[in-house]
C-alpha cells in the first residue's frame, strides 16, 4: 500500500518535469508570452510611479532647490493618465490571461489524463484506490495549473520589478544604490528559509485536518458500534489529541508567517533608513533634490516586495511538484493490455472502431494451457484448459478467492494470461481488438452500477442509439417494467447518483435490461449475494433465465436456482478445475459439490421459510 | 433561534476574550505606528531639511533643541533613519503578537467547536444516528465549523483593522488640511460600496462554478467506480464525450469568474490609482500655493494607499459575512439536539441474574408496534438461541438489551434490578453485542480487535483472536496484524468482519453475550469452532444468538421463536422439534433434502 502515500515535499527542483509540463500548455504557449508582456509592464509602471511623484516635488512645488511653478503641469497630467490608463490595462490583461492559462491547462490535462484512464487495465484499478485517482484528476492537476498560469508569471513580474528598480537606482545615485543592495542576499537567503517552512507547515495543517474529517466520518458512521462498545470516551481522548494537535500546527504555521513578514520589513527598512540618512545629507549640500531623496526612500520600501514573492513562489513550486509527478506519472502510465498496431490498423481503437472490419462473434470460448497471476510468484491459474461451445451456460462456484473471478475477467481480457491462450472462435483473442470483445459481450455484476440520470437512459447505455421502443422491450422483457411503470414519472424517472434511489432488486433488473438491449454473444453474471424480498429474487431469477438463452454464458454463481440450471458446472479451488460436470453428475460425486450443494440448500430454504429482508 | 446562534457565537468569544483583547490591543497599536512612519518622514523633509514648522509634539522638539535643533537633525539624519528601524521593529512586535493571538483564538474556536460537536454526536441518542446522513453531519463539522473560525479569527480582525484606519486617517487628515482631506477620500464611498455590491452581485457565479466543479467530480467518481460497466459495454467513447462536457461546461464557468474578477481588481485598481492621482495633483496645486509643504504631500500619498486596500477588504468581507451566521446557525442545529439523558444515580449491579422480559412493548414509530406484549425469561448462565422471521423483533430485543432504546410499556430486568435504573455505560460494558454487520475502524487489526481496552496487552489479542477463529486469515494477511482495515487498506470479507467484532468483544469480560446473527457470514464450521470456544472460555456468561442455523439452534440450552412480535414457542431442541411450529418446519429441510437425493438417484436409474 506505500504507493498511496502522498510523497511530501520533493527536496530537488526538477526542471525537466516542468519543462514536460509546459508542453502540455502548449495550446497556451501565446498567451503565456502575452501574459509575461503583461505582467513586465505592470512591473515597468509600479517602477514609473514613484518617479512621477518625484517628478511633481522637484519640478513644481518650490523649494530648497528651486522656485516651483505651474510649468509643464498639462503635460505632466496628460502623461500621468496615459500610464495609468496602461497600468490598468495591463493589470486586466494579465489577470485575464492568468485565468485563462489556468483554466485552460487544467482543463486540457483532465482531458487527456481522463482519456488515458479509459485505456488502463483493470489492474490499473485494482492497484489504485477510486479516491486516489480522484485527487489526481481534480485538485493535483488544479494545483498544476495555478502554478503554470501565476507562479510563472510571478516569477516574471519579480524579476523585471527587481531590473527596472535596479536600473533606476543606479541612475538616480549607484554609490547608495550599492550599499542598498547589500540588504538583498540576506533578504533573499531568509525568505528562501522561512517560506519553505511556511509552507510545509501548512501542508502540516491540511494533513491533520484531513484526519480530522475522517474521525468525524468514522465517529458519526461507526456511531452504533460506538455506544455498543462503550468507546465514548477512548474515541473522544484520540479526537481531542487531534484537534489538539491541528491547534499546535495552526498556530505554529500561523506565527512563522506572522514572525517572517516583520523580520523582512525591518531589514527592509534598514535600507530606507540608510537611504534617508545618505540621502538628506546630499540634499543639504545640494548633491540631491527632495523629490530624488523620496523616490529613492519609495523604491527601498517597495524593491523588496519581489523578493519574498520570488521566494514564495519558488517554494511553492517546490511543493507543487508533487502534485506535478503525480499527474504526470498518470499521463505517462502505459496500459498493459494495448492492441498491436497491425490489430488496430483493421479494427480501430478504443474510440474510433472500424466496426465495418469486425467479425461476427460466434461464443466459443477456448482457455488453452492458461496461467495466470496477478503479482509475480503468486499463481492463480496454472495449465488451466477448458472449452466451452457457443450457447453454453457454464456456472463457476467455489470459495473466494479460488479463481473463479479470474476466469471471467480473462474472458471478457480485463486482464490477459500470463501463458497460453485463449482463443474466441478459433482465434488467439489477441488477434482482435479489445473493443470488438467487449462490445460483444455483457456483463452483470454482483453490485449493479447504475449511472445518475434516468431509467431510460441506463438502459439505453448498452446501445446509444437505441429506440424507445427496443429500450421497453428489453425492459419488459426481464420483467422490470411493471415497477418501472409504478414510479413517479415511468421510464424518466431519475435514478440518483450511482442509482442509489432505487433498491438493489431494482437496480439488478435494470441492468439485466441493460444487458439484454446490449444483445451481447458472451454473457458474464457476478451473481449477486445480497438478499432481496422473494418477489423480486423470482422476477431476477426469470430474468436470469431470459438473458441466458442463446449465449454463452459464465455465471459467478451462488443461489442454488441458478448453479442447477447450468450446461456445466465447474467446482474451482486453489486455480484448478476441481470438479465439472451437470447437478446431477457432480451430486453423485458426494465430493466437494455435493457438500457445497447440502450447505447451502439449507440455509436457503430456511431463508426463504423466515423471509429475505433481515431488518 | 437566531438567539442562540448569537450565544454561542458569544461564548466562544468570550472564553478566548484575552487572546482577542491583545489581538485588538494589538491591532490599533500596528495602526498607530503605520500613522507616525509617514510623519517621521514629513517632519524629516520639512523640519529638519527646510527649517517649515514642525508637526511633533513640545516634548520631542524639546529633546531635538537640546541636542542642537533641527540644523543638528538634519547633519545626523541616522537617529531619524534609527528612529524608522525601530518603528518597524515595534511593528513588527505587535503585528507578530496580534497575527498570533489571532491565530490562536481561532483555533480555539474551532478547536472548542469540534470537540463539542464531536463529543455531542457520541452522545447523541442511537435513534439520532439511524436516520443521520453521515455526509451534510461532517460537512457541518468540518467546512460549516472552518468558517465561523475565518470569521472569528481573520475577519472581524480585518474589519476592525478596517475601521481603525478610516478613523485615525480622518482624525489625522484633518488636521493637516479639511479640503485635501475631503477630496483624498472622494473615491472611498464609492470603493467600499462597488465591492460590496460587486461580491454579493458575483457570489451567484462563485456558486454556478462550484456546482459545476461537483457536477465534473460526480461524473469522473461515476466513471472511475463503473469502470466496468464502461468497458463491458464498451462506451469508453461516450464516457469521454461525457467528461468533456462537464468539464467544458466547469471551464467555461471558471473563466467567467476568472474574468468576473480581473474586472474586479482592475476597476478597483483604476479607482484607487485616479484617487491617488487627484490626491498627488491636489496637493502639488495647494503646495504651489504655498499652503502645504511637502511633507504634508507625502503624508497624504502614502495614506490614500493605506486607506484604500482595507476598504477593498471590507467591501468583500461584508458581502459574505452572511455565509458564517448560516454556517453557525447549522452548527447550532447539532448542538441543539438532546443526548441521552444524564443519570446522576444509576446502579451497577451484578449482570448475573436472569433477563426477564415483562410485558414489553416497543414501536420505533407510532402505530407501529414491533414488540407485542412480549413476555420472557432467559435463565442466567445458559445459552439462548433466538429464531425468528423478518420483522419479528429479534434486533430490537437486542437493542433493547443494551438500552440502545427504552421500551414505551412493560418491564425488562437483569436479576431482580429494572434495567432503567442500570447506568448505561455500565450495562453496554458489561453486555457485549456484536452486530451483523459490523463497523471497523480504520486502524489495524490489531488496534481493532484490542479497541475496548486501554491497554490490552498480545496474550489477551492472541486469546481473543484464536477464539473469534481469525487468526488464521490475520496471519494470512500481507502485514499480518499490522494490516491496514478501511479506505486505505484492505476490505476484509462480511465473514471478516465478523470474526474481528466477536474478537473484539470478547477482549473484555461480558456478563451477557449477544450475537445478532453475527455468525451469518462464516461458514458453519467456522460457527461451531466459534460457538466451542466461547463455551470453553467461560461457563456462566449468559449468551443469546440469534441465527437461523438448525445447527447452532440446536445445540442452545433454550430456543425462543419469534414471530410477529411475540414468543410464539420456546423450549429445546427436542420439544420443539415435533411442535409442527416455524422451528420444526426448518428442521425439516433437511429431511426434504435427503428426500430429493433419492428422488434423483431414482429418476437416474430410470433413464
Amino acid at each position: 500500500m506505500q504507493q498511496f502515500e502522498e510523497q511530501d515535499f520533493t527536496k530537488k527542483f526538477d526542471l525537466s518535469l516542468w519543462k514536460k509540463i509546459l508542453h502540455y500548455a502548449k495550446d497556451y504557449h501565446k498567451d503565456l508570452y502575452r501574459l509575461a508582456g503583461a505582467m513586465a509592464i505592470t512591473a515597468g509602471c509600479d517602477v514609473l510611479f514613484p518617479l512621477m511623484t518625484s517628478y511633481a516635488i522637484d519640478h513644481f512645488i518650490p523649494n530648497l532647490n528651486h522656485p516651483g511653478g505651474t510649468d509643464g503641469l498639462p503635460g505632466f497630467i496628460v502623461a500621468y493618465l496615459i500610464l495609468l490608463v496602461i497600468q490598468v490595462i495591463a493589470i486586466f490583461r494579465f489577470l485575464y490571461l492568468g485565468g485563462k492559462v489556468e483554466v485552460g491547462t487544467c482543463y486540457t490535462i483532465r482531458k487527456r489524463a481522463f482519456r488515458k484512464l479509459q485505456e488502463l487495465p483493470f489492474s490499473y484499478y485494482d492497484r489504485m484506490p477510486v479516491g486516489y485517482l480522484m485527487s489526481r484528476m481534480t485538485s493535483d492537476t488544479q494545483r498544476l495549473s495555478e502554478t503554470i498560469g501565476w507562479s510563472l508569471i510571478d516569477l516574471c513580474w519579480g524579476a523585471v520589478m527587481i531590473v527596472a528598480s535596479s536600473i533606476t537606482m543606479f541612475l538616480l545615485n549607484w554609490k547608495m544604490t550599492l550599499v542598498v543592495l547589500l540588504v538583498v542576499p540576506p533578504l533573499a537567503v531568509i525568505s528562501w528559509w522561512f517560506q519553505q517552512r511556511i509552507l510545509k507547515s501548512y501542508r502540516a495543517v491540511r494533513k491533520t485536518n484531513s484526519k480530522i474529517t475522517g474521525a468525524f466520518n468514522e465517529g458519526i458512521m461507526g456511531a452504533k458500534t460506538t455506544k455498543t462498545l462503550v468507546r465514548e470516551e477512548m474515541n473522544m481522548e484520540e479526537f481531542t489529541e487531534l484537534t489538539h494537535t491541528m491547534k499546535r500546527s495552526s498556530v505554529r504555521a500561523a506565527s512563522l508567517s506572522a514572525v517572517y513578514l516583520p523580520i523582512v520589513v525591518s531589514l527592509g527598512s534598514i535600507a530606507t533608513a540608510y537611504a534617508l540618512w545618505q540621502g538628506g545629507q546630499q540634499v543639504i549640500i545640494g548633491g540631491m533634490t527632495l523629490g530624488v531623496l523620496q523616490v529613492f526612500v519609495n523604491y527601498t520600501v517597495q524593491f523588496f516586495q519581489p523578493i519574498r514573492d520570488i521566494a514564495a513562489v519558488f517554494a511553492e513550486m517546490q511543493s507543487a511538484q508533487a502534485a506535478a509527478e503525480r499527474v504526470m506519472t498518470l499521463l505517462e502510465t502505459e496500459p498493459d493490455i494495448i492492441d498491436s498496431p497491425e490489430v488496430e490498423a483493421e479494427f480501430g481503437d478504443n474510440f474510433h472502431p472500424k466496426k465495418e472490419n469486425w467479425p461476427a462473434l460466434q461464443g466459443n470460448v477456448e482457455f488453452r494451457h492458461v496461467d495466470f497471476q496477478y503479482k509475480e510468484g503468486e499463481k492463480v491459474l496454472s495449465d488451466f484448459n477448458l472449452k466451452i461451445k457457443s450457447g453454453e451456460t457454464i456456472a463457476l462456484v467455489g470459495p473466494t478467492g479460488a479463481g473463479k473471478s479470474t476466469v471471467v475477467n480473462l474472458v471478457c481480457r480485463f486482464y490477459e494470461p500470463t501463458g497460453g491462450e485463449i482463443l474466441i472462435d478459433g482465434v488467439n483473442y489477441k488477434q482482435r481488438s479489445q473493443l470488438w470483445l467487449q462490445s460483444n459481450l455483457g456483463y452483470v455484476l454482483q453490485e449493479p452500477r447504475l449511472f445518475s440520470g434516468t431509467i431510460r437512459d441506463n438502459i439505453r447505455y448498452a446501445k446509444l442509439d437505441a429506440t424507445d421502443a427496443e429500450i421497453e422491450a428489453a425492459a419488459k422483457m426481464v420483467n422490470a417494467e411493471s415497477f418501472i411503470l409504478k414510479m413517479e414519472k415511468g421510464y424518466d424517472t431519475d435514478v440518483g447518483e450511482g442509482g442509489n434511489r432505487l433498491s438493489t432488486g431494482e437496480k439488478q433488473l435494470i441492468s439485466f435490461a441493460r444487458a439484454i438491449l446490449a444483445d451481447p454473444r458472451i454473457f458474464v453474471l457476478d451473481e449477486a449475494t445480497s438478499s432481496v424480498d422473494t418477489q423480486t429474487e423470482q422476477m431476477i431469477q426469470h430474468a436470469i433465465s431470459k438473458v441466458l438463452t442463446g449465449r454463452t454464458s459464465f455465471i459467478i454463481a451462488h443461489r442454488l436456482s441458478t448453479i442447477r440450471t447450468a450446461d456445466r458446472i465447474l467446482v474451482i479451488d486453489d486455480g484448478k478445475i476441481k470438479e465439472m460436470g451437470t447437478h446431477q453428475e457432480l451430486l453423485r460425486l458426494k465430493g466437494a459439490y455435493y457438500n457445497l450443494y447440502t450447505n447451502q440448500f439449507q440455509e436457503e430454504q430456511a431463508m426463504e421459510i423466515l423471509g429475505k429482508n433481515e431488518g | 433561534m437566531h438567539n442562540r446562534k448569537l450565544r454561542l457565537m458569544g461564548n466562544l468569544m468570550l472564553e478566548n476574550k484575552w487572546y482577542f483583547l491583545a489581538a485588538l490591543l494589538c491591532t490599533v497599536m500596528t495602526v498607530i505606528i503605520e500613522f507616525i512612519t509617514p510623519i517621521v518622514l514629513a517632519e524629516t523633509l520639512d523640519y529638519y531639511l527646510q527649517g517649515k514648522p514642525s508637526r511633533m509634539p513640545a516634548f520631542i522638539n524639546a529633546w531635538v533643541d537640546a541636542w542642537g535643533g533641527p540644523s543638528f537633525m538634519a547633519r545626523n539624519l541616522w537617529i531619524v533613519g534609527l528612529v524608522m528601524v525601530g518603528l518597524n521593529l515595534l511593528s513588527g512586535v505587535f503585528s507578530f503578537t496580534k497575527s498570533r493571538t489571532q491565530s490562536i483564538a481561532g483555533e480555539n474556536v474551532s478547536l472548542m467547536l469540534r470537540e463539542k460537536l464531536y463529543s455531542h454526536i457520541q452522545k447523541l441518542p442511537f435513534s439520532y444516528h439511524v436516520k443521520a446522513e453521515t455526509g451534510d453531519l461532517v460537512q457541518r463539522c468540518t467546512s460549516d465549523v472552518e468558517t465561523v473560525r475565518r470569521f472569528l479569527a481573520m475577519q472581524l480582525m480585518s474589519v476592525v483593522n478596517a475601521l481603525m484606519m478610516i478613523t485615525f486617517a480622518i482624525v489625522y487628515l484633518l488636521q493637516e488640511n479639511v479640503k485635501i482631506t475631503l477630496i483624498s477620500m472622494i473615491m472611498v464611498p464609492g470603493l467600499f460600496l462597488f465591492a460590496y455590491l460587486f461580491f454579493k452581485w458575483v457570489i451567484k457565479n462563485f456558486r454556478l462554478s462550484d456546482e459545476a466543479e461537483g457536477k465534473m467530480s460526480a461524473v469522473l467518481q461515476e466513471n472511475l467506480t463503473g469502470v466496468r460497466v464502461v468497458r463491458a459495454f464498451g462506451q469508453q467513447e461516450y464516457e469521454v464525450e461525457k467528461f468533456e462536457k462537464v468539464s467544458e461546461d466547469y471551464r467555461k464557468k471558471s473563466f467567467k469568474l476568472s474574468k468576473l474578477l480581473a474586472t474586479y481588481w482592475a476597476t478597483s485598481d483604476a479607482m484607487s490609482m485616479i484617487q491617488s492621482m487627484v490626491t498627488l495633483l491636489t496637493c502639488v496645486f495647494f503646495a504651489i500655493r504655498g499652503e502645504i509643504t511637502i511633507g504634508t504631500l507625502t503624508i497624504f500619498t502614502s495614506y490614500v494607499w493605506k486607506l484604500l486596500w482595507p476598504i477593498r477588504q471590507l467591501g468583500r468581507i461584508l458581502s459574505d459575512a452572511g455565509k458564517s451566521a448560516v454556517a453557525m446557525g447549522r452548527i447550532d442545529e447539532i448542538l441543539s439536539q438532546e443526548t441521552e439523558p444524564e443519570e446522576k444515580d444509576a446502579k451497577k449491579p451484578s449482570l448475573k441474574g436472569d433477563i426477564v422480559f415483562d410485558h414489553v412493548n416497543f414501536r420505533y414509530e407510532e402505530g407501529r408496534e414491533v414488540l407485542k406484549d412480549m413476555s420472557f425469561t432467559i435463565p442466567a448462565g445458559k445459552t439462548v438461541a433466538i429464531l425468528g422471521a423478518t420483522g419479528s423483533g429479534k434486533s430490537t430485543v437486542v437493542h433493547l438489551l443494551q438500552r440502545l432504546f427504552e421500551p414505551q410499556s412493560g418491564e425488562i430486568r437483569i436479576g431482580d434490578t429494572p434495567l432503567r435504573e442500570i447506568d448505561r455505560y455500565y450495562l453496554r460494558s458489561h453486555v457485549g453485542l456484536v452486530l451483523q454487520e459490523p463497523f471497523l475502524y480504520s486502524k489495524t487489526l490489531k488496534e481493532n480487535v484490542g479497541i475496548t481496552l486501554r491497554n490490552p496487552t498480545d496474550e489477551q489479542i492472541d486469546q481473543a483472536v484464536t477464539d473469534a477463529a481469525a487468526k488464521e486469515f490475520i496471519l494470512e494477511s500481507d502485514k499480518g496484524y499490522e494490516t491496514l482495515v478501511g479506505e486505505r487498506g484492505v476490505t476484509l470479507s462480511g465473514g471478516q468482519k465478523q470474526r474481528i467484532a466477536i474478537a473484539r468483544t470478547l477482549m473484555k469480560e461480558n456478563d451477557i453475550l449477544i450475537f445478532d446473527d453475527s455468525l451469518s457470514a462464516v461458514d458453519t464450521e467456522t460457527d461451531a469452532q466459534i460457538r466451542a470456544a466461547l463455551k470453553k472460555r467461560s461457563e456462566d456468561t449468559t449468551t443469546i444468538i440469534i441465527s437461523h442455523r438448525i445447527v447452532t439452534l440446536s445445540q442452545a440450552d433454550l430456543i425462543l421463536v419469534m414471530e410477529d412480535g411475540r414468543v410464539s414457542e420456546q423450549g429445546t431442541h427436542e420439544e420443539l422439534i415435533h411442535s409442527g411450529g416455524l422451528y420444526s418446519r426448518i428442521f425439516n429441510i433437511q429431511s426434504a433434502l435427503e428426500e430429493e437425493f433419492k428422488e434423483e438417484k431414482a429418476s437416474h436409474a430410470t433413464v
